[in-house]
């Protein structure tokens, strides 16, 4: 059977909602892949509602706002923006990076609006099925994904896009501002870190692991993933559960 | 909890939707859908045969969430809400869905897809209906003053003709006397008109009951919203407080000056409106007068145009003609803007009377010595020296400084040049996007004097809506904060571009809803995720994500 792609869209109400409303006035064909939720603002678009999106099968997400500068809530679309750069960078862990993508489309630009849709819709054809449509519970990519998820969704990450743009424009508390490339490279490894440990952790709530087992299983070098488990115990997410013939295992709690 | 009854009208819209989707076999689904009691097809829904049919539908199947699957919530979306409060039910109950727009308008190719994106939609929208919750829309008192800042033509036109309507109007100006850049002038195009002639408005303020007028006075703070803005200027060191509804801006602009440019001295290399007021004073003695255009504008650093100056450059160069036809005078230009019929016609009389137009490349821009101006004429190839006795700079108008600061007291939004911005182009070209701010003459962009009186009409009438009645009513769908989750961590706070999140008395970090737009934008922000955005709350569009996928099952 030939693969029908199912696409969300995430539009803003005022810019690319109404394009989207100007194509149809217009008549502009496109193809019948999207279905469109509208959100008062890009800005309203949550991270976690593109996993829950990816997690459930869907092909490819769309989020569309308005042009720099012209959001109807001033700014909605720069955070937006800096979410979805947030997105984009941990989806690359798992390759689903390709699967996303984010459009400023406005209210006069309905011939715009079919473009992006019709080229969206294409790449994500040429793709093929999301990887995630016939998968087991208990697959790998699914397991990934999940950490990432919580990543996004946890307090850190959050914070840390929460004071980007006043890092970059005000500075720190130190009052010294950040040069941007500086904060990409912190926030980067700030990704891959809350990624590896929140694998850390769903690795220790299904089984009590060593950190050589972690090692084997995260492909990270052990004194790595001692660095993280000693991360981890500082938050009280994970604990020692005993210790065989020298050496320790630890089990994550479970409501962590 | 009451049980959810949702009912679902599909609309044929004619054949603008029933011609590429199947609505029967559509309709046919919906009913299997959970909580779906009742379901209808309406020719034309938005029709009075149509909304007396909803308005049934809600009485005999005792509905308690109703769903309009047509055309856009963007054009019908108020008619069907009030619909809904007719019959006693929330208008927060009531949910779009769109599939004229967004489906049978974009796919009349293909009606077996565009009936199965149809479906799906409505699935979509069935299962966010059934997690909608009520919500009040609630009213505030509406002071019946405007404050208007600036007194320049813009504002004083505002003023008078809200003061006309019976309102009241503050206008807060920061110069010593009212009237702007007009009073600089000396004739104005078009027409020829004496400015003092349009100046006589000053009086009929300064008469007018119902008009205060603050010179000297700048603002100092801006607190409030809508309907209650509280206001405090500075008026010679004296500090004084009032109360007003609505707030004009009406600051207009300052005239670039030219420093370090073309050796001006203000003697004999002025600026057009140094001529103006040798004009005015009857000083003017000169015979060989070039000017030059674009000083300091359409340049990198101020790309725009500024669009008064060739206008006024011929207004000017046409007097000195009309007093002393033996002038020789030479515009030196890199393009002449005059749109529309009287201002073309005004340039080519301009040249008839014999005042040369001459083009300069801006890679070459002229060079002003002691006694001549050498510049590379554009169309014949080759430099050119002309002696002068005086060479008049056309420059920019050019935001205040002050402009900034004002604007981060009103939270509206001004561009790279420091011009405030509308909060659209074209469909809302004199309001800010904040609720009760708007904006008039040349502080939002270069404009004459036509221009800025007709702008400070409409921001006069845009005004009246609001302070004419003694309410507003405020958007119910807005932020909320689960103090629970809360950590006070204050990251919402800085992101909210309406300072919508403070801290109250307890200290505790809350929304103040009056203020709130519901963007969105603190919710996706909050690390404790303890931010709630009525009526598109994580559930309801969770529920729309997981309802698209439900579907595969079905087919
Ligand atoms: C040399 C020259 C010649 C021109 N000739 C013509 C012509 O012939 N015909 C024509 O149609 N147009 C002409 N114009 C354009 C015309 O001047 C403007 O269109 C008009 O003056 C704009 O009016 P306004 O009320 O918007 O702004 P303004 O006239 O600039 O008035 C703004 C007022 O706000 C006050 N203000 C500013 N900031 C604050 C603040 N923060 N607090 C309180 N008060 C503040 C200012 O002091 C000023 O009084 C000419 C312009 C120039 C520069
Ligand atoms: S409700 Fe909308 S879709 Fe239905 S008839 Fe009216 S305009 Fe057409
Ligand atoms: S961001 Fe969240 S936790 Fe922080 S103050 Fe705002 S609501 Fe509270
Ligand atoms: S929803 Fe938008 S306007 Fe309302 S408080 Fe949050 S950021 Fe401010
Ligand atoms: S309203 Fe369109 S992006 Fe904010």
């Amino acid at each position: 059977m030939d693969f029908k792609p199912k696409i969300i869209g995430f539009l803003c109400n005022w810019c690319s909602y109404a394009g989207a409303d100007l194509a149809g006035v217009s008549r502009i064909q496109y193809p019948p892949n999207i279905r469109i939720i509208r959100l008062m603002c890009s800005g309203r678009v949550e991270p976690y509602f593109i996993f829950e999106a990816l997690k459930s099968g869907i092909d490819g997400v769309i989020i569309m706002g308005c042009h720099p500068g012209e959001c109807h809530y001033m700014t909605g679309n720069y955070e937006a923006e800096m979410k979805y750069q947030l997105l984009k960078s941990l989806l690359t862990y798992v390759d689903l990076d390709n699967r996303i993508s984010l459009e400023w489309v406005s209210a006069s630009e309905g011939i715009r609006f079919a473009e992006v849709v019709t080229n969206f819709t294409n790449s994500i054809q040429k793709l093929g099925p999301s990887p995630l449509k016939k998968i087991d519970k208990d697959s790998e990519l699914l397991f990934n994904l999940n950490a990432l998820q919580i990543a996004a969704n946890d307090y850190r990450l959050r914070a840390l896009i929460g004071r980007k743009r006043k890092i970059l424009d005000e500075g720190n508390v130190y009052n010294k501002k950040y040069p941007k490339e500086k904060f990409e490279d912190l926030q980067e490894t700030a990704i891959y870190d809350e990624y590896q440990k929140n694998r850390i952790i769903l690795y220790l709530k299904k089984e009590n692991l060593s950190v050589k087992d972690l090692s084997e299983r995260l492909s990270i070098a052990p004194n790595k993933i001692l660095e993280y488990i000693v991360d981890l115990r500082g938050e009280g997410l994970i604990d020692l559960k005993d210790i065989q013939e020298l050496t320790p295992y630890y089990t994550a709690k479970q409501e962590a | 909890m009451d049980e959810i009854r949702i009912g679902v009208f599909v609309c044929h819209c004619g054949t603008n939707i029933a011609g590429f989707v199947d609505i029967a076999s559509v309709e046919e689904y919906v009913k299997t859908l959970p909580h779906v009691v009742f379901t209808q097809r309406n020719l034309y829904t938005c029709s009075e045969t149509g909304l007396l049919a909803i308005k049934n539908g809600i009485e005999e199947n005792k509905l308690n969430r109703v769903i309009v699957a047509a055309c856009t919530p963007r054009t019908h979306e108020p008619l069907f809400r009030g619909i809904c409060s007719e019959m006693g039910l929330n208008p927060y109950f009531f949910e779009f869905v769109n599939i004229r727009e967004q489906c049978s308008w974009v796919h009349q190719k293909d009606r077996e897809k565009a009936t199965l994106k149809a479906r799906d939609l409505i699935r979509m929208g069935v299962a966010r209906a059934a997690l909608l919750e009520p919500l009040e829309k609630f009213q505030i008192d509406v002071k019946p003053s405007t404050l208007i800042i600036g007194g320049g033509i813009s504002g004083m036109t505002a003023a008078s003709n809200l003061a006309n309507q019976g309102f009241e109007a503050i206008i807060v100006e920061k110069d010593i006397e009212l009237g702007g850049q007009l009073r600089h002038h000396h004739k104005l195009y078009p027409g020829n008109m004496d400015s003092q002639e349009i100046l006589s408005i000053i009086e009929e303020i300064l008469k007018n009951p119902k008009i205060i007028v603050h010179t000297s006075s700048k603002i100092k703070d801006i607190d409030g919203y809508i309907g209650n803005f509280d206001i405090t200027i500075l008026k010679d060191e004296e500090e004084i407080k009032f109360g007003v509804g609505t707030i004009i801006v009406a600051t207009g602009t300052d005239l670039l000056k030219p420093k370090g440019l073309y050796n001006y001295d203000g003697k004999k290399v002025i600026t057009q409106k140094e001529l103006e007021l040798l004009f005015k004073k009857d000083q003017f003695n000169f015979k060989n007068i070039v000017m030059i255009q674009c000083v300091g504008s359409r340049n990198k650093e101020r790309p725009y145009c500024s669009s008064i100056c060739c206008m006024t450059a011929m207004k000017n160069a046409r007097y000195i003609k009309e007093k002393n036809p033996d002038a020789e005078i030479i515009i030196l230009n890199r393009d002449i803007y005059t749109s529309g019929t009287y201002q073309e016609t005004y340039y080519r009389d301009a040249r008839k009377m014999g005042i040369i137009f001459s083009r300069y490349n801006e890679s070459k821009l002229p060079k002003v010595s002691e006694e001549s101006v050498i510049y590379f004429n554009e169309s014949m190839k080759e430099e050119i020296e002309i002696k002068y006795d005086l060479v008049v700079l056309s420059t920019p108008l050019i935001s205040y400084g002050e402009s900034k600061e004002l604007s981060k007291m009103l939270k509206v939004p001004i561009d790279e040049f420091g011009f405030f911005l509308e909060a659209h182009v074209k469909l809302r070209p004199v309001d800010f996007s904040n609720d009760g701010i708007f904006v008039c003459g040349t502080c939002k962009w270069p404009a004459n004097v036509p221009e800025s009186i007709s702008q400070g009409y409409a921001a006069a009438s845009r005004v009246t809506r609001i302070i004419s009645k003694d309410s507003f009513t405020v958007e119910g769908a807005t932020a909320w904060i689960d103090q629970d989750k809360c950590v006070t961590c204050e990251i919402c706070l800085k992101k909210c571009a309406y300072k919508a999140i403070t801290r109250d008395e307890e200290e505790r970090v809350i929304v103040r809803t009056v203020l709130c737009k519901g963007c969105g934008v603190c919710a996706t922000t909050c690390p404790q995720h303890a931010i709630e955005i009525r009526h598109y709350t994580d559930n309801q569009v969770e529920s729309q994500i997981t309802a698209l996928l439900e579907g595969d099952l079905v087919e």
